[in-house]
């Protein structure tokens, strides 16, 4: 081991940099293949946070990024004092989370059920309905909750006033902007996010299911103890990648549910970003919000990656 | 062992009757709202108003969809979301594919900078507002290129097409074409792509889908109406309830304009989505696939 590292040096010391320079020449095409998406990456991802320094100025657009004066942490700080910081810090931790804790098992249950499930056909057409509605848009979705959830004439409160209740405002209550949005994404998104699972549980050794029915184990017991163990890496992985992500929530579908009523648990980081920035203009400020989240954000999929790799030796990197 | 299998226990029975019994349940549940789409979108709109269409349409109607037909706004925004998925895809995929090639070859000097290159924009990002404003600098506000470029070649995706190259395409297979003097871009164009078709699909899918659903881009950089992609002219109507005069011609009594209201609500779902509902069946193990392929750890 030791030896073969040391060749290795030695190799790369003796033939220098003439090496990599004619594998350059040779595969010149390569680079050129790489070419587009480098200079969009340059121009559309990294020259953007070149512009991140405006959330440390006082940005005018006729003075440009450059050219704009530097206030330090003027900006944050105002954020912080604002009134309504607490509002949107607890909105979107709570919606965020309160999503992860109900989204994150339902798929790897319906997997694991749709996994035991011996009628070929039917698996098929079960599987074809549930992953429906992820290729449902997110204008569409909100629309319909609109419809189900009218109170006149959604058929929800329908039911609701047949069972002898009175209708409810679901959409122009805050009380049930949270439920709503977890509950339409569990609907949308839990079929399609069984494929992934689908997959694991099918790369499952067979054998130690034949060994689990030689010693008499329950189709239960099966799953307890074979099933869930074996397919509890792609659990892990995906968990990380969802904790990673708890403050990057989606901004479309709170968009698009948000309304003036619904204001005080609807208005989150995202939602938040967007109006101070795109609708009132106020970039700078704008900006320090979404770099504030975008570093929790860094910081918590750091952490639990490193949580992850000493908990169960699995993690991202 | 077949055996084996089909010797139930007690246990085992009930295990499959409830596991039946839930499945069928939660398909059910996914199903109903999607059904009762099409039956209300069908239906007298007093009928649906007063609650009594609940499994199968009821005073059959297609005034609905007549009168988005007849609105210019739902066709424009056809066109358009058409126009902007033809031309994203296009660009995307060409974008996705080219890079993936080269990461996916050994032995290419710098490849895992550029992957990190790539990589970091997943985990940090300039975010909306230096974006929005470079987009504005470079005069890309209002046209169709603010759509359709900064998105193109998302890593996810370029990852996909280049596990598939590495997984499909040895080696060897280069090795030999370039003993017999091909060239990268010929060995690209008449081997690596044919042999690509699959992968290839799921990328088309992927990005129609991605185009055809999108509305943030769009909502950020567009301010002509004339240029909005369907799902914007979908969310005047069924978010913000500003059905099109034109839809409401005949209608005077503010009761019956609501009521027209909802109905053309149902028939601008079924009308927007139908396109993909009716493909994905068709189109599902490859959409399958893309998330197989993008699962295993690249």
């Amino acid at each position: 081991m030791v030896n073969s590292r040391t060749s290795e040096l030695d190799h790369s010391t003796i033939k220098p940099n003439r090496k990599i320079w004619n594998q350059i020449k040779r595969d010149y095409e390569l680079y050129l293949f790489l070419l587009p998406i480098i200079i969009i990456y340059l121009v559309f991802k990294y020259y953007p946070m070149y512009g991140i320094q405006i959330a440390f100025k006082d940005f005018s657009p006729s003075r440009g990024i450059w050219g704009s004066e530097w206030v330090g942490f003027k900006h944050f700080i105002d954020f912080f004092d604002s009134y309504n910081f607490w509002t949107i810090m607890t909105n979107t931790l709570t919606l965020s989370v309160l999503s992860l804790v109900f989204s994150f098992p339902a798929p790897i249950i319906i997997a694991i059920m749709l996994n035991q499930m011996l009628a070929k056909r039917y698996k098929k057409i079960v599987q074809t309905v549930i992953y429906a509605p992820h290729f449902i848009s997110t204008v569409v979705l909100v629309g319909m909750l609109n419809v189900f959830l009218s109170p006149n004439s959604g058929i929800v409160n329908h039911i609701i006033t047949l069972f002898g209740g009175d209708p409810i405002m679901f959409l122009a209550d805050e009380g049930w902007f949270r439920p709503l949005y977890i509950l339409s994404g569990v609907w949308q998104e839990t079929g399609f996010a069984t494929i992934i699972y689908l997959a694991a549980l099918a790369g499952v050794n067979p054998e130690l299911h034949e060994a689990a029915i030689m010693d008499g184990a329950s189709k239960w017991k099966r799953v307890m103890h074979v099933d869930i163990p074996s397919i509890l890496p792609t659990i892990v992985i995906l968990l990380i990648l969802a904790l990673g992500n708890i403050m990057g929530i989606g901004f479309e579908k709170a968009f698009l549910m948000q309304n003036d009523l619904n204001y005080a648990t609807s208005n989150i980081i995202p939602t938040y970003v967007y109006e101070i920035g795109i609708q009132k203009a106020q970039y700078s400020f704008s900006t320090a919000i979404g770099l504030f989240n975008s570093v929790v954000n860094i910081i918590l999929i750091i952490t639990v990656n490193r949580i992850a790799k000493k908990l169960t030796e699995t993690s991202l990197w | 062992m077949n055996q084996l299998l089909k010797r139930k226990s007690k246990g085992d029975m009930w295990f499959d009757i409830v596991n039946y019994f839930m499945l069928t349940i939660v398909m059910l549940l996914v199903l109903f709202p999607l059904y009762f789409v099409l039956i209300a979108s069908l239906s007298d709109p007093n009928l649906i108003y007063s609650g009594e269409v609940w499994f199968f349409p009821k005073g059959f109607t297609l005034d609905g969809y007549g009168r988005i037909f007849s609105d210019s706004s739902i066709w424009i925004g056809y066109a358009n979301s058409i126009l902007y998925a033809g031309l994203g895809t296009l660009i995307g995929v060409a974008v996705t594919v080219c890079a993936a090639y080269p990461l996916a070859r050994k032995g290419l000097a710098g490849k895992s900078a550029i992957m990190w290159f790539l990589l970091i924009s997943m985990f940090f990002s300039g975010g909306l507002i230096p974006t929005y404003l470079l987009i504005k600098d470079l005069h890309m506000l209002n046209t169709i290129w603010a759509l359709v470029i900064p998105g193109a070649g998302g890593v996810f995706n370029v990852i996909i097409v280049r596990t598939f190259f590495q997984s499909t395409i040895p080696d060897e297979m280069w090795e030999a074409a370039s003993i017999d003097g091909c060239s990268n871009t010929r060995f690209f164009w008449s081997i690596v792509l044919p042999l690509s078709k699959s992968v290839i699909a799921v990328m088309v899918l992927y990005h129609v889908v991605g185009f055809w659903n999108g509305f943030f881009d769009a909502l950020i950089y567009l301010n002509d109406e004339n240029k909005y992609p369907l799902q914007l002219v979908l969310r005047n109507i069924l978010v913000q309830n500003q059905a099109n005069s034109g839809m409401m011609i005949d209608v005077e009594s503010y009761a019956a304009k609501m009521r027209v209201t909802e109905l053309i609500k149902y028939g601008v779902i079924m009308v927007s989505s139908l396109p993909l509902l009716i493909l994905y069946p068709f189109l599902q193990k490859y959409f399958v696939k893309g998330v197989m392929i993008g699962s295993i750890k690249g």
